[in-house]
């Protein structure tokens, strides 16, 4: 059992927790992540390690809600246990010393690039960060990546907040403007990595992505989360999640992330009438 | 024992060998429970009256772990079930489980002396009614355990091997932690294994058994990356570790056409079904996804299980492509029957060479060649060749691939000194023992894929050989590394 120290609200569909898993706390390194279930019926799902702290035995997590478990989890609040978290799992992200470098977070893929951004700086490099959204509301850890970064640059669709374009816009800007940018780290939805991996391409400036391929026991069992990476078959969970952007075959990967997608249309139908019907109970 | 079966020899050749009541083909093919409900008192001892008693007693050196079966035959014939269950568990502590998924007929059954001439004794089934009978009249009573001592052993993994060494160094006496990487325990048991083959309550009630010994379990733990071994000796003060992780990395065929959606390895087919119960979908979160006819490629327990799992999800044709002969099936034949009963269809002599697709990057069909047996390979099997221009495509929606696993290298990884061979195997010599000092592995990761039974001799083995070590250790001894031998391999 695994208890909610700490849960707060960054963004109305977006949550923080701090959860105590002391083991998983002192073996964490950027780039690992963890698979937890919620409840004895629900999913595993793998989630980042977007912090840790050894001395209290916790581990933080990010969560946004897009279905059935991640709304669920964000229902749960401090004094609440998850039944299972297992980790760290995945290779570490290689941390390097390149000079400069761009960190790129796009929406929720903010809260698994900081802990890349952190250990880069740390080790010493000048760290440029792009953080983008589709709006205002959507922009998280702003704060905290300005801290870690030498420069931060924000991006949002609409242009509510930021500058109003893609993250690649801002991205293309700082390479071509002569910064010496060796190495990208990019990390949010499919499109946005397979649009930078796209840019960076062209100058060809090494870059990292994180692929969330769909997970079950994130231990190499099930070969569900495999993934073509320069033609060759790797398992996400394993040999990930970060690969190298210019390798990764993202359009086979986005059309098996919609795998499951008409049942978890029903499992989020059901949820949400479940919750009207506790809160009907409630009031 | 001093009781003697009155019946003559002659007469006991007689009687036939007795089955098992099962569920009806058709409806069972519906549901997730149990197919066989074993045999009964009445028929169990009926099946004992068969037994010759023999003064040489073959059957006990069929059975990897060496059950005295002759003897606990013996109590059944007194109508004493506990103290033939007790009898097995001197050798086997989960006999519920062995009952039920042994390879019985290559086995003990295979050599069994009345199976020269006429049918061998039902041992395995008789194993399983008396381990069944304890349970349903609630008769365990825990080992006592006579001495208590210091030394930890860290056992890494869930399945029977780890279970088993884990049994045998609690009754030992050392304190057991168990690390397990899955929420649950029993390894292929849990994931594999369907319940309809093995009752999950089965497995949780040999599960409690162990932790009755005293063995701690760890869920979610997994070693290699929540902590190392080498931090499991140093920072957890363990003296000895047992590896017993399996072989679960599934392998695939390398076809095209194995990234489409409704592509899966048989373990996560089976996993999500078993371990998640993606079965009572939307129930269990989990989802699965499964066409109206689904293809399995492979021929051993691994594809036996999904094709028959696929057909309880209600799959309406369910095929088993295999590319040799029924004859070379490596799957336990009782498995291959209750299939073939349960309207599996078998296209055999066959190899898939792609999977085909819609539009929407959905498996639509699985294109296959006819194969035929041409000379026998290094294995003894007639290897199949291809025969030309007999491409043809079989309209399917779901592809499982159950072509065979290899271990997980996580561990190996992060192991400096532990020898490994090419196809990834820990290498061991015959008590278990690995290159490294106070590290033994057993079961599948020692093996490759090879059964329940092996893997629970291994740690039984270990589990002698730990005690040997910590003891040599304890006396100031070092202890005596034998050359690793050759391989132990299983087909
Ligand atoms: C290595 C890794 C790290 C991640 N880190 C974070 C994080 O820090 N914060 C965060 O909010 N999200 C993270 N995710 C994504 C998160 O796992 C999914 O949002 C979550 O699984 C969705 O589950 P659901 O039931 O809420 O939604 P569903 O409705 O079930 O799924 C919505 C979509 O999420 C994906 N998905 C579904 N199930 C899984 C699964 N078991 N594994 C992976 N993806 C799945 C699919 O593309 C699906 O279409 C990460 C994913 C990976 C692979
Ligand atoms: C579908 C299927 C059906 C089968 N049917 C039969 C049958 O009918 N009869 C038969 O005799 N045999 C059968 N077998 C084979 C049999 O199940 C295996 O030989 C046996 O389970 C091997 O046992 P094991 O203890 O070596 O490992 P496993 O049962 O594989 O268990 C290994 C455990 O270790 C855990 N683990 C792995 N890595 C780590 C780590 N780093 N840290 C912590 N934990 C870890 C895994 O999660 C797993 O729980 C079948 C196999 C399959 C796949
Ligand atoms: S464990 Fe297996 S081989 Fe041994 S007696 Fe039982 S069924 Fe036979
Ligand atoms: S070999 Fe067969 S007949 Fe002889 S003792 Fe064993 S079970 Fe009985
Ligand atoms: S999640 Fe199962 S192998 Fe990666």
């Amino acid at each position: 059992m695994y208890p909610i120290i700490h849960k707060e609200f960054l963004a109305p569909t977006l949550g923080k927790f701090i959860i105590k898993a002391p083991f998983i706390a002192r073996k964490r390194q950027p780039g690992n992540f963890v698979i937890l279930r919620v409840e004895e019926t629900g999913e595993r799902i793998p989630l980042t390690l977007v912090d840790s702290d050894p001395a209290n035995g916790t581990i933080t997590l990010i969560v946004q809600a897009i279905g059935k478990t991640t709304k669920l989890l964000l229902t749960k609040k401090a004094g609440d246990v998850l039944t299972d978290v297992a980790g760290p799992l995945g290779s570490p992200t290689p941390i390097e010393n390149h000079g400069a470098v761009a960190c790129v977070g796009g929406g929720v893929g903010t809260a698994e690039l900081l802990p890349i951004t952190r250990a880069l700086k740390q080790a010493g490099n000048v760290v440029y960060s792009i953080v983008g959204a589709r709006n205002k509301e959507l922009i998280i850890l702003e704060k905290d990546m300005y801290e870690i970064s030498d420069r931060l640059f924000v991006t949002t669709d609409d242009g509510t907040y930021g500058r109003k374009g893609f993250v690649t816009d801002q991205l293309k800007d700082l390479i071509e403007g002569g910064l010496g940018i060796k190495a990208v780290y990019a990390i949010g939805p499919l499109p946005m990595m397979k649009a930078v991996a796209n840019l960076t391409k062209n100058y060809g400036v090494h870059t990292l992505v994180s692929l969330n391929a769909i997970m079950v026991d994130g231990t190499g069992m099930c070969g569900g989360c495999r993934v073509t990476i320069d033609g060759q078959m790797k398992f996400a969970c394993v040999d990930g999640p970060e690969f190298d952007a210019h390798k990764v075959d993202f359009d086979e990967l986005i059309m098996r992330n919609r795998t499951y997608v008409d049942l978890e249309k029903i499992s989020i139908e059901r949820f949400e009438q479940e919750q009207v019907k506790l809160q009907e109970a409630l009031s | 024992m001093n009781y003697v079966n009155p019946m003559k020899p002659s007469e006991r050749m007689k009687l036939p060998r007795q089955h098992s009541i099962e569920q009806d083909a058709e409806i069972r093919s519906h549901n997730f429970k149990e197919v066989s409900y074993g045999v009964n008192e009445a028929l169990a001892m009926q099946e004992v009256q068969r037994c010759l008693e023999c003064k040489d007693p073959v059957c006990i050196s069929g059975c990897p772990v060496s059950i005295d079966i002759k003897s606990f035959i013996q109590y059944i014939l007194k109508k004493d079930f506990v103290g033939a269950v007790n009898k097995i568990r001197e050798s086997n502590y989960l006999p519920a489980i062995c009952g039920r998924v042994c390879p019985q007929e290559s086995q003990c059954e295979e050599i069994c002396t009345l199976g020269k001439k006429h049918e061998p004794v039902a041992i395995g089934k008789l194993e399983r009614f008396v381990a069944d009978y304890e349970m349903q009249h609630n008769l365990f009573v825990p080992p006592v355990i006579k001495e208590s001592r210091e030394e930890k052993v860290a056992i890494v993994g869930s399945g029977p091997s780890g279970l088993t060494c884990a049994a045998e160094l609690a009754k030992l006496g050392y304190k057991v932690t168990v690390f397990e990487a899955l929420h649950a325990v029993g390894g292929v048991l849990r994931y594999g294994i369907p319940e309809f083959r093995l009752p999950r309550n089965i497995l949780d009630m040999e599960a409690e058994r162990i932790k009755a010994l005293g063995v701690e379990i760890i869920t979610n733990f997994l070693v290699g990356r929540t902590a190392t071994i080498d931090e499991l000796f140093d920072e957890w003060g363990f003296k000895a570790v047992f590896l017993g992780t399996g072989a679960g990395t599934p392998t695939f065929m390398g076809i095209p056409g194995e990234s489409l959606s409704g592509v899966y390895s048989a373990n996560e087919f089976l996993t999500r079904v078993n371990l998640m119960k993606a079965y009572d979908f939307p129930n269990y979160d989990t989802p699965i996804k499964y066409g109206k006819a689904v293809a399995v490629i492979g021929g051993g327990n691994t594809a036996m299980d999904a094709v028959r799992t696929s057909k309880r999800l209600g799959a309406e044709k369910a095929y088993l492509i295999y590319r040799r002969s029924r004859k070379e099936m490596p799957a336990r034949e009782e498995e291959i029957h209750h299939a073939e009963e349960e309207g599996i269809e078998f296209v055999l002599l066959t190899n898939p060479i792609r999977i085909v697709s819609d539009v929407n990057n959905w498996v639509s069909g699985i294109e296959c060649q006819r194969m035929e047996l041409g000379e026998p390979d290094e294995s003894g099997r007639r290897k199949p060749v291809p025969v030309k221009g007999s491409e043809y495509i079989i309209p399917v929606q779901t592809v499982i691939e159950a072509i065979g696993q290899k271990p997980n290298p996580i561990i190996q990884q992060t192991t400096q000194g532990l020898d490994v061979s090419k196809r990834g195997t820990v290498v061991v010599n015959e008590v278990q023992a690995t290159s490294r000092e106070g590290i033994f592995a057993g079961g599948d990761l020692a093996r490759g894929g090879a059964t329940v039974i092996l893997a629970m001799r291994d740690g039984k083995t270990a589990a002698s050989a730990i005690h040997e070590y910590l003891l040599s250790k304890h006396n100031g001894k070092k202890q005596a590394i034998p050359e690793p031998f050759a391989e132990l391999t299983v087909a």
